[in-house]
């Protein structure tokens, strides 16, 4: 009874997270304010969820662990993802202009220069 | 005997996470599964040395467990502060910018994990490194003082890597 109630807890707080997580691709107005949505529905939310899994598993079956490798591989994935999305947010030029890096160039999905291909070999 | 061992266990961290992943996958501890686990987590890393020619030193497995318990608590509470901000907040009202964050760690580990754990953090999101690598480019959702922000990543975050690390 008791597990019950946890197991409904995790499960409701794992679907209000998702659920803010859908709201914001919604109602967020930039390109790089979308981003951060998903990174909320990925974490909080399914970590919630399978949470609730794993109770459920441990209490009413002889219990299960693999539930740890969806949230690893999820968190491994998750921020490249990201991290691609942004990139192309940056080509796209429909964010507000980034801040030059102090001591470097430029930043690196930028970077054309002749360190990137190598200079031409001239043979005499 | 240690020639034996290298030879058997180029690459311990992974011959131990190939195992771990492969319990894990059946979802059983039974005894038929362990040894294949073993099998696996030996056979593996030989047949694939080839192609990691550049080791990644060990990390302190101690730290990276704190790390890992804080990097988790922050997701819980940033996670509720960015759901009051999206719920709550009109798009005009957020202060949404860039963040530069200067680097000092070097290896490409432990930058990685950074950007990672930047952009598992709720508000922030890692967008671009530097061309040598040396600033991180980060975007946060709702921020009043961008070099805050960057102080705070860096002592609550690199500080702690760089200790994991280097």
């Amino acid at each position: 009874m008791i597990w019950d109630i946890v197991i409904s807890v995790c499960l409701v707080i794992g679907a209000i997270f998702t659920f803010v997580g859908s709201i914001g691709l919604l109602k967020l107005d930039t390109p790089m304010k979308r981003v951060h949505a998903p990174t909320k529905a990925s974490t909080l939310g399914v970590g919630s969820l399978l949470l609730a899994s794993m109770i459920h598993a441990f209490v009413y079956e002889g219990g299960s662990l693999h539930e740890l490798l969806i949230m690893a591989f999820l968190f491994v994935t998750a921020p490249i993802s990201a991290n691609f999305i942004s990139k192309v947010n940056l080509h796209r030029e429909d964010v507000d202009p980034t801040p030059p890096p102090p001591g470097d160039r430029t930043w690196s999905t930028f970077d054309t220069g002749p360190a990137d291909v190598g200079e031409p070999h001239h043979i005499d | 005997m240690s020639r034996l061992f290298r030879f058997l266990l180029p690459h311990p961290m992974l011959s131990f996470l190939t195992a771990v992943v492969w319990c894990l996958l059946i979802n059983s501890l039974s005894l038929g599964t362990v040894v294949l686990a073993a099998f696996l987590g030996i056979v593996v890393p030989i047949l694939t040395s080839p192609y990691w020619p550049n080791r990644p030193a060990a990390p302190k497995v101690g730290k990276l467990i704190v790390y890992v318990a804080l990097v988790l608590w922050d997701i819980l509470i940033a996670n509720i502060g960015v759901a009051y901000i999206v719920l709550f907040r009109s798009n005009q009202k957020m202060r949404s910018r860039w963040v530069v964050v200067p680097l000092e760690l070097k290896s490409p580990e432990a930058i990685t994990i950074l950007a990672g754990t930047i952009t598992l953090t709720p508000g922030t999101v890692s967008a671009d490194l530097s061309d040598k690598g040396r600033y991180l480019l980060v975007h946060a959702l709702d921020t009043a003082d961008p070099e805050e922000e960057a102080k705070e990543i860096k002592h609550r975050y690199e500080r702690r890597l760089k200790e994991i690390f280097e």
